[in-house]
Protein backbone atom coordinates (compact mmCIF):
# COMPACT_ATOMS: atom_id res chain seq x y z
CA UNK A 1 0.00 0.00 0.00
CA UNK A 2 2.56 2.49 1.03
CA UNK A 3 4.90 1.67 -2.41
CA UNK A 4 1.20 2.69 -4.14
CA UNK A 5 0.84 5.92 -2.55
CA UNK A 6 4.17 6.71 -3.41
CA UNK A 7 3.71 5.92 -6.66
CA UNK A 8 0.52 8.11 -6.81
CA UNK A 9 2.76 10.65 -5.70
CA UNK A 10 6.01 10.91 -7.65
CA UNK A 11 5.47 8.81 -11.11
CA UNK A 12 8.63 6.11 -10.31
CA UNK A 13 10.90 4.86 -12.55
CA UNK A 14 9.13 2.09 -13.34
CA UNK A 15 5.97 3.78 -14.71
CA UNK A 16 8.24 6.08 -17.00
CA UNK A 17 9.54 3.07 -18.01
CA UNK A 18 6.06 1.45 -19.24
CA UNK A 19 5.30 5.02 -20.56
CA UNK A 20 8.66 4.67 -22.96
CA UNK A 21 8.83 0.68 -23.19
CA UNK A 22 8.36 0.81 -27.27
CA UNK A 23 10.59 4.26 -27.73
CA UNK A 24 13.13 1.90 -25.72
CA UNK A 25 12.57 -1.54 -27.61
CA UNK A 26 13.32 0.47 -30.77
CA UNK A 27 16.23 2.52 -29.38
CA UNK A 28 18.16 -1.00 -28.89
CA UNK A 29 16.90 -1.68 -32.38
CA UNK A 30 18.75 0.56 -33.56
CA UNK A 31 21.87 -0.34 -31.95
CA UNK A 32 21.82 -3.72 -33.11
CA UNK A 33 21.36 -2.86 -36.62
CA UNK A 34 23.78 -0.63 -35.74
CA UNK A 35 26.59 -3.62 -34.88
CA UNK A 36 25.33 -5.73 -37.76
CA UNK A 37 25.90 -2.74 -40.69
CA UNK A 38 27.29 0.48 -39.68
CA UNK A 39 25.73 2.61 -42.21
CA UNK A 40 22.28 1.51 -41.94
CA UNK A 41 22.28 1.65 -38.77
CA UNK A 42 24.14 5.25 -38.79
CA UNK A 43 21.49 6.35 -41.31
CA UNK A 44 18.67 4.80 -39.16
CA UNK A 45 19.57 7.03 -36.19
CA UNK A 46 20.47 10.02 -38.42
CA UNK A 47 16.65 10.22 -39.68
CA UNK A 48 15.44 9.54 -36.11
CA UNK A 49 16.94 12.14 -34.86
CA UNK A 50 16.35 14.37 -37.94
CA UNK A 51 12.66 13.82 -37.84
CA UNK A 52 12.37 14.07 -33.88
CA UNK A 53 14.17 17.81 -34.06
CA UNK A 54 11.39 18.63 -36.70
CA UNK A 55 8.52 17.25 -34.15
CA UNK A 56 10.22 18.74 -31.34
CA UNK A 57 10.31 22.79 -32.88
CA UNK A 58 6.36 22.18 -33.72
CA UNK A 59 4.42 19.95 -31.28
CA UNK A 60 5.63 22.64 -28.31
CA UNK A 61 4.24 26.16 -30.31
CA UNK A 62 1.41 24.13 -31.08
CA UNK A 63 0.49 23.07 -27.94
CA UNK A 64 1.24 26.53 -25.99
CA UNK A 65 -1.02 27.70 -28.73
CA UNK A 66 -3.99 25.36 -28.11
CA UNK A 67 -3.06 25.96 -24.26
CA UNK A 68 -3.91 29.42 -25.06
CA UNK A 69 -6.48 28.93 -27.31
CA UNK A 70 -8.70 27.20 -25.33
CA UNK A 71 -8.91 29.50 -22.11
CA UNK A 72 -9.08 32.64 -24.06
CA UNK A 73 -11.56 31.31 -27.28
CA UNK A 74 -15.35 31.35 -26.02
CA UNK A 75 -17.14 28.17 -26.55
CA UNK A 76 -19.73 30.10 -28.07
CA UNK A 77 -17.27 31.93 -30.73
CA UNK A 78 -16.56 28.21 -31.79
CA UNK A 79 -19.97 27.31 -31.92
CA UNK A 80 -21.35 30.20 -33.76
CA UNK A 81 -18.54 29.66 -36.30
CA UNK A 82 -18.02 26.38 -37.15
CA UNK A 83 -20.44 24.68 -34.69
CA UNK A 84 -23.92 22.48 -36.24
CA UNK A 85 -25.61 25.78 -37.83
CA UNK A 86 -22.76 27.55 -39.27
CA UNK A 87 -22.86 26.48 -42.79
CA UNK A 88 -20.98 27.94 -45.18
CA UNK A 89 -18.76 30.64 -42.55
CA UNK A 90 -17.41 26.86 -41.01
CA UNK A 91 -16.52 25.77 -44.14
CA UNK A 92 -14.53 29.05 -44.83
CA UNK A 93 -13.01 28.43 -41.10
CA UNK A 94 -12.34 25.12 -41.73
CA UNK A 95 -10.32 25.95 -44.78
CA UNK A 96 -8.33 29.13 -43.26
CA UNK A 97 -7.24 26.87 -40.43
CA UNK A 98 -6.52 24.08 -42.37
CA UNK A 99 -4.22 26.42 -44.58
CA UNK A 100 -2.53 28.84 -42.51
CA UNK A 101 -1.41 25.62 -40.97
CA UNK A 102 2.39 24.56 -40.79
CA UNK A 103 3.54 20.84 -40.14
CA UNK A 104 3.01 17.59 -40.51
CA UNK A 105 -0.84 15.93 -39.75
CA UNK A 106 -0.14 14.83 -36.12
CA UNK A 107 0.32 18.37 -35.37
CA UNK A 108 -3.14 18.82 -36.14
CA UNK A 109 -4.98 16.08 -34.31
CA UNK A 110 -4.15 18.50 -30.93
CA UNK A 111 -6.16 21.53 -32.59
CA UNK A 112 -9.22 19.09 -33.31
CA UNK A 113 -9.30 17.91 -30.06
CA UNK A 114 -9.77 21.55 -29.30
CA UNK A 115 -12.32 22.59 -31.80
CA UNK A 116 -14.25 19.69 -30.50
CA UNK A 117 -14.00 20.46 -26.94
CA UNK A 118 -15.34 23.82 -28.07
CA UNK A 119 -18.33 22.18 -30.01
CA UNK A 120 -17.08 22.40 -34.08
CA UNK A 121 -19.23 20.11 -36.38
CA UNK A 122 -17.49 16.77 -36.81
CA UNK A 123 -17.44 17.15 -40.50
CA UNK A 124 -15.83 20.41 -40.77
CA UNK A 125 -13.30 19.15 -38.08
CA UNK A 126 -12.84 16.52 -40.76
CA UNK A 127 -12.12 18.72 -43.56
CA UNK A 128 -9.88 20.87 -41.47
CA UNK A 129 -7.65 17.56 -41.62
CA UNK A 130 -8.18 17.05 -45.15
CA UNK A 131 -7.53 20.97 -46.30
CA UNK A 132 -3.71 20.35 -43.84
CA UNK A 133 -2.66 17.40 -45.90
CA UNK A 134 -3.58 19.37 -49.15
CA UNK A 135 -3.30 22.87 -49.28
CA UNK A 136 -1.58 24.63 -46.19
CA UNK A 137 0.05 27.31 -47.71
CA UNK A 138 4.45 26.61 -46.82
CA UNK A 139 3.93 23.86 -48.75
CA UNK A 140 1.83 24.76 -51.35
CA UNK A 141 4.33 27.21 -52.06
CA UNK A 142 7.06 24.11 -52.17
CA UNK A 143 4.86 22.03 -54.00
CA UNK A 144 4.46 24.84 -56.98
CA UNK A 145 8.03 24.96 -57.22
CA UNK A 146 9.02 21.54 -57.31
CA UNK A 147 5.95 19.88 -58.78
CA UNK A 148 4.98 22.57 -61.11
CA UNK A 149 1.64 24.99 -61.20
CA UNK A 150 -0.46 22.00 -63.16
CA UNK A 151 0.02 19.15 -60.67
CA UNK A 152 -0.67 21.39 -57.59
CA UNK A 153 -3.50 22.95 -59.37
CA UNK A 154 -4.57 19.22 -59.66
CA UNK A 155 -3.83 18.54 -55.95
CA UNK A 156 -6.24 21.37 -54.56
CA UNK A 157 -9.12 21.11 -57.38
CA UNK A 158 -9.52 17.28 -57.08
CA UNK A 159 -8.61 17.14 -53.31
CA UNK A 160 -10.37 19.95 -51.44
CA UNK A 161 -13.89 19.19 -52.79
CA UNK A 162 -13.97 14.96 -52.09
CA UNK A 163 -12.08 15.95 -48.93
CA UNK A 164 -15.63 17.96 -48.00
CA UNK A 165 -17.35 15.43 -49.36
CA UNK A 166 -16.19 12.38 -47.32
CA UNK A 167 -15.95 14.51 -44.00
CA UNK A 168 -19.65 14.75 -44.61
CA UNK A 169 -20.35 11.09 -45.49
CA UNK A 170 -18.34 10.43 -42.21
CA UNK A 171 -20.44 12.15 -40.22
CA UNK A 172 -23.36 10.84 -41.60
CA UNK A 173 -22.71 7.30 -41.43
CA UNK A 174 -21.24 7.92 -37.62
CA UNK A 175 -23.86 6.77 -35.36
CA UNK A 176 -25.45 9.35 -33.40
CA UNK A 177 -23.88 8.01 -29.77
CA UNK A 178 -20.46 7.32 -31.19
CA UNK A 179 -20.35 10.79 -32.60
CA UNK A 180 -21.59 12.06 -28.77
CA UNK A 181 -18.90 10.19 -27.22
CA UNK A 182 -16.75 11.87 -29.48
CA UNK A 183 -17.04 14.53 -28.09
CA UNK A 184 -17.11 13.49 -24.60
CA UNK A 185 -13.73 12.01 -24.67
CA UNK A 186 -12.69 15.63 -25.79
CA UNK A 187 -14.40 17.27 -23.13
CA UNK A 188 -13.23 14.85 -20.15
CA UNK A 189 -9.46 14.12 -21.17
CA UNK A 190 -6.99 16.43 -22.85
CA UNK A 191 -4.93 13.60 -24.18
CA UNK B 1 1.97 33.91 -25.07
CA UNK B 2 4.13 37.64 -23.38
CA UNK B 3 0.75 39.15 -24.10
CA UNK B 4 -1.48 36.85 -22.53
CA UNK B 5 0.46 36.63 -19.60
CA UNK B 6 0.36 40.38 -18.98
CA UNK B 7 -3.86 40.24 -19.40
CA UNK B 8 -4.10 37.41 -16.84
CA UNK B 9 -1.77 35.45 -15.22
CA UNK B 10 -3.72 32.66 -13.46
CA UNK B 11 -5.19 31.83 -16.94
CA UNK B 12 -1.98 31.88 -18.84
CA UNK B 13 -0.90 29.62 -16.46
CA UNK B 14 -3.44 27.02 -17.16
CA UNK B 15 -2.95 27.33 -20.62
CA UNK B 16 0.95 26.40 -19.75
CA UNK B 17 0.03 23.51 -17.93
CA UNK B 18 -2.66 22.25 -19.78
CA UNK B 19 0.42 22.29 -22.79
CA UNK B 20 2.87 20.37 -20.80
CA UNK B 21 0.74 17.65 -20.18
CA UNK B 22 -0.79 17.44 -23.51
CA UNK B 23 3.08 17.05 -24.85
CA UNK B 24 4.26 14.90 -22.04
CA UNK B 25 1.69 12.38 -22.78
CA UNK B 26 2.05 12.46 -26.58
CA UNK B 27 5.95 12.19 -26.06
CA UNK B 28 6.40 8.49 -25.71
CA UNK B 29 4.32 7.55 -28.86
CA UNK B 30 5.96 10.09 -30.96
CA UNK B 31 9.63 9.12 -30.13
CA UNK B 32 8.17 5.94 -30.91
CA UNK B 33 7.12 6.36 -34.60
CA UNK B 34 10.29 8.61 -35.12
CA UNK B 35 12.29 5.82 -34.52
CA UNK B 36 10.18 3.19 -36.44
CA UNK B 37 10.13 5.25 -39.39
CA UNK B 38 13.82 6.07 -39.13
CA UNK B 39 14.57 1.89 -39.25
CA UNK B 40 11.94 1.78 -42.15
CA UNK B 41 13.84 4.25 -44.11
CA UNK B 42 17.35 3.27 -43.78
CA UNK B 43 16.96 -0.30 -44.92
CA UNK B 44 14.78 1.27 -47.66
CA UNK B 45 17.16 2.70 -50.11
CA UNK B 46 16.53 5.64 -52.16
CA UNK B 47 17.33 3.47 -55.70
CA UNK B 48 14.96 0.62 -54.50
CA UNK B 49 12.14 3.38 -54.06
CA UNK B 50 12.47 4.70 -57.70
CA UNK B 51 12.88 0.93 -59.03
CA UNK B 52 9.35 0.12 -57.63
CA UNK B 53 7.73 3.11 -58.60
CA UNK B 54 9.29 4.09 -62.27
CA UNK B 55 7.31 5.84 -64.44
CA UNK B 56 6.58 2.09 -66.41
CA UNK B 57 5.26 0.54 -63.33
CA UNK B 58 1.64 1.29 -63.98
CA UNK B 59 -0.58 0.29 -61.80
CA UNK B 60 1.09 -1.87 -59.52
CA UNK B 61 3.70 1.25 -58.96
CA UNK B 62 1.08 2.89 -58.00
CA UNK B 63 -0.34 0.55 -55.54
CA UNK B 64 3.69 0.65 -53.79
CA UNK B 65 3.48 4.62 -54.20
CA UNK B 66 -0.02 4.74 -52.12
CA UNK B 67 1.14 1.82 -49.49
CA UNK B 68 4.56 3.96 -48.92
CA UNK B 69 3.17 7.21 -48.60
CA UNK B 70 0.61 5.78 -46.31
CA UNK B 71 3.35 4.09 -44.13
CA UNK B 72 5.69 6.42 -43.80
CA UNK B 73 6.29 9.75 -42.30
CA UNK B 74 8.54 12.19 -44.10
CA UNK B 75 8.78 16.10 -43.45
CA UNK B 76 6.64 17.70 -45.35
CA UNK B 77 9.21 20.14 -46.56
CA UNK B 78 10.96 17.28 -47.56
CA UNK B 79 8.22 15.70 -49.56
CA UNK B 80 8.19 17.51 -52.30
CA UNK B 81 12.33 17.73 -53.19
CA UNK B 82 12.16 13.72 -52.87
CA UNK B 83 8.92 13.68 -55.01
CA UNK B 84 11.18 16.00 -57.18
CA UNK B 85 14.27 14.00 -57.02
CA UNK B 86 12.27 10.91 -57.79
CA UNK B 87 10.59 11.59 -60.94
CA UNK B 88 14.13 12.83 -62.13
CA UNK B 89 15.32 9.28 -61.24
CA UNK B 90 12.49 8.44 -63.30
CA UNK B 91 9.34 7.56 -61.56
CA UNK B 92 6.43 8.31 -63.17
CA UNK B 93 3.86 11.14 -62.01
CA UNK B 94 1.21 9.18 -60.78
CA UNK B 95 2.89 7.26 -58.72
CA UNK B 96 4.91 10.19 -57.54
CA UNK B 97 1.40 11.53 -57.14
CA UNK B 98 0.03 8.56 -55.26
CA UNK B 99 3.11 8.79 -53.29
CA UNK B 100 2.77 12.55 -51.90
CA UNK B 101 -0.79 12.68 -51.28
CA UNK B 102 -1.01 9.78 -48.93
CA UNK B 103 2.16 10.90 -47.36
CA UNK B 104 0.73 14.07 -46.09
CA UNK B 105 -2.90 12.38 -45.77
CA UNK B 106 -2.92 9.08 -44.47
CA UNK B 107 -1.25 8.24 -41.40
CA UNK B 108 -0.70 4.28 -40.66
CA UNK B 109 1.76 5.21 -38.19
CA UNK B 110 0.19 7.86 -36.60
CA UNK B 111 -2.95 5.76 -36.36
CA UNK B 112 -2.50 4.91 -32.66
CA UNK B 113 -2.49 9.01 -31.65
CA UNK B 114 -4.97 9.65 -34.03
CA UNK B 115 -7.16 6.85 -32.18
CA UNK B 116 -6.23 8.74 -29.02
CA UNK B 117 -7.35 12.05 -30.09
CA UNK B 118 -10.78 10.86 -31.92
CA UNK B 119 -11.98 7.15 -31.43
CA UNK B 120 -11.17 4.22 -33.57
CA UNK B 121 -13.98 4.44 -35.80
CA UNK B 122 -13.60 7.96 -36.85
CA UNK B 123 -9.83 7.82 -36.99
CA UNK B 124 -9.79 4.78 -39.39
CA UNK B 125 -12.52 6.18 -41.62
CA UNK B 126 -10.69 9.20 -41.83
CA UNK B 127 -7.64 7.29 -42.94
CA UNK B 128 -9.89 5.66 -45.68
CA UNK B 129 -11.25 8.56 -47.09
CA UNK B 130 -8.02 10.29 -47.45
CA UNK B 131 -6.64 6.75 -48.86
CA UNK B 132 -9.71 7.23 -51.27
CA UNK B 133 -9.05 11.20 -52.50
CA UNK B 134 -5.52 10.46 -52.96
CA UNK B 135 -6.65 7.60 -55.32
CA UNK B 136 -8.99 10.02 -56.90
CA UNK B 137 -6.04 12.67 -57.25
CA UNK B 138 -3.37 9.93 -58.82
CA UNK B 139 -6.53 8.95 -61.44
CA UNK B 140 -6.63 12.59 -62.78
CA UNK B 141 -2.90 13.07 -62.66
CA UNK B 142 -2.54 9.27 -64.63
CA UNK B 143 -4.92 11.11 -66.85
CA UNK B 144 -4.20 14.82 -67.23
CA UNK B 145 -0.18 14.64 -67.25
Amino acid sequence: MISNENNAMNPGISTMLKKYRFAIGLALVIAAIYFTNRSVGTEAFGISVSNTKEMLSLLPPVFILVGLLDVWVPKETIIRDMGEDSGWKGILMALFLGSAAAGPLYVAFPITALLLRKRARLAYILFFLGVWSTTKLPILLYEISYMGLKFTAIHAAVGLPFFLLFSIIIEKVMPEDSRESLYRKAEMELP
Amino acid sequence: MVFSFFKDRKKTKIAILKACKSFSSLLPEVLSIMMFVGISLAILSPETISRLIGAESGPFGIAVALIAGSVTLIPSFVTFPLGAALLKDGAGYAQIAAFVSTLMAVGVMTLPVEIKYFNRYTAVLRNISALLVSIIFTVVIWRLM
